[in-house]
């Protein structure tokens, strides 16, 4: 599989998930800046965490109205793969390509800990390795992961089998509704989260609980 | 084309969990003042806006809402153009 990362201003983790995806895929990945309008042949595009624009207006508000997020919804409708990690997610969200919206957590503190997720969706490209109910130990870095969905989508998500990461009771570290740490959209090829697995995927991370996630993209 | 000045009120739906808005309550009451709740926080702009009249400019802004400055999915919007 090949991959690409997109870079905003702001953006600070894409190091970390270019490693990962060059440990998962075996290909390096290309890089897209955010000013491009024409994207490379790949099959999937990873946005991924940071703090694009200084968080300013909202976050990934900014990033989702950019020149390159234009190419990358067209994209995204032809059936190309997108991941979004933490400000990705945002980013998503914020462009409607995913359901819902991410608000300031509810304690109103960055929250910078790990946490225990439940696979509750393995039939998308990014979860199938791993079985519906695993549970992994994944790191959260993010001021606003609070998923919110009005009560209608939230429904709809639940019943489509669209939650794909549910945080482990007791460890909601945002208070994100239903306990959603990351969603599907319908088509089955853009998925969102606030967890960072590609910070938990090699020993020196403590864990290597996330590996599978990118270890499964080769196949996917 | 004239300049007309527009202010937008962004607001959080009703029903929509405002963390902030209870964290300023809380400090209200802790600095004595009584009997205040349901406080909500918002967003607040000013725009500059060359449109043929103020239909025009109310039209434009309105876009200007629904794509950059409110979140539809959680916020409402008020439109005021002078």
């Amino acid at each position: 599989m090949k991959s690409a990362v997109v870079l905003f201003p702001g953006i600070n983790r894409q190091r970390d998930m270019m490693m990962a995806l060059e440990a998962g895929t075996g290909i390096v990945p290309l890089s897209i800046w955010h000013t491009e309008t024409e994207l490379p042949d790949v099959d999937l595009i990873v946005i991924p965490g940071g703090f694009s624009y200084g968080d300013y207006l909202r976050c990934g508000a900014i990033a989702g109205r950019s020149p390159v997020m234009a190419e990358i919804i067209r994209a995204a409708k032809r059936g190309v793969k997108v991941l979004g990690v933490c400000n990705g997610f945002q980013i998503l969200v914020e462009t409607e390509l995913l359901p819902g919206a991410l608000m300031r957590n509810a304690h109103l503190k960055f929250v910078c800990r790990e946490v225990r997720l439940r696979i509750e969706n393995n039939t998308t490209f990014f979860t199938s390795s791993l079985n519906k109910g695993d549970v992994v130990s994944c790191p959260v870095a993010h001021g606003d992961g609070n998923y919110f969905a009005s009560d209608d989508k939230l429904k709809q998500l639940e019943d489509e089998g669209r939650v794909v990461f549910r945080y482990v009771e007791g460890t909601n570290p945002n208070g994100a509704v239903n306990d959603i740490a990351g969603v599907v959209n319908r088509q089955g090829n853009v998925i969102g989260l606030m967890p960072h697995p590609e910070n938990m995927i090699e020993a020196m991370h403590g864990r290597t609980d996330c590996w599978p996630l990118f270890e499964g993209l080769a196949a996917a | 084309m004239p300049t007309m000045k527009a202010r937008v009120k962004v607001t959080l739906k009703n029903g929509v969990l405002d963390p902030q808005g209870k964290a300023i309550e809380h400090a209200l009451d802790s600095l004595g003042f009584d009997g205040v709740s349901g406080v909500r926080q918002g967003r607040y702009f000013e725009l500059d806006v060359d449109a043929g009249d103020k239909a025009a400019a109310e039209t434009s802004v309105t876009a200007m809402c629904d794509k950059l400055l409110a979140n539809t999915v959680i916020e409402n919007y008020e439109i005021e153009v002078s």
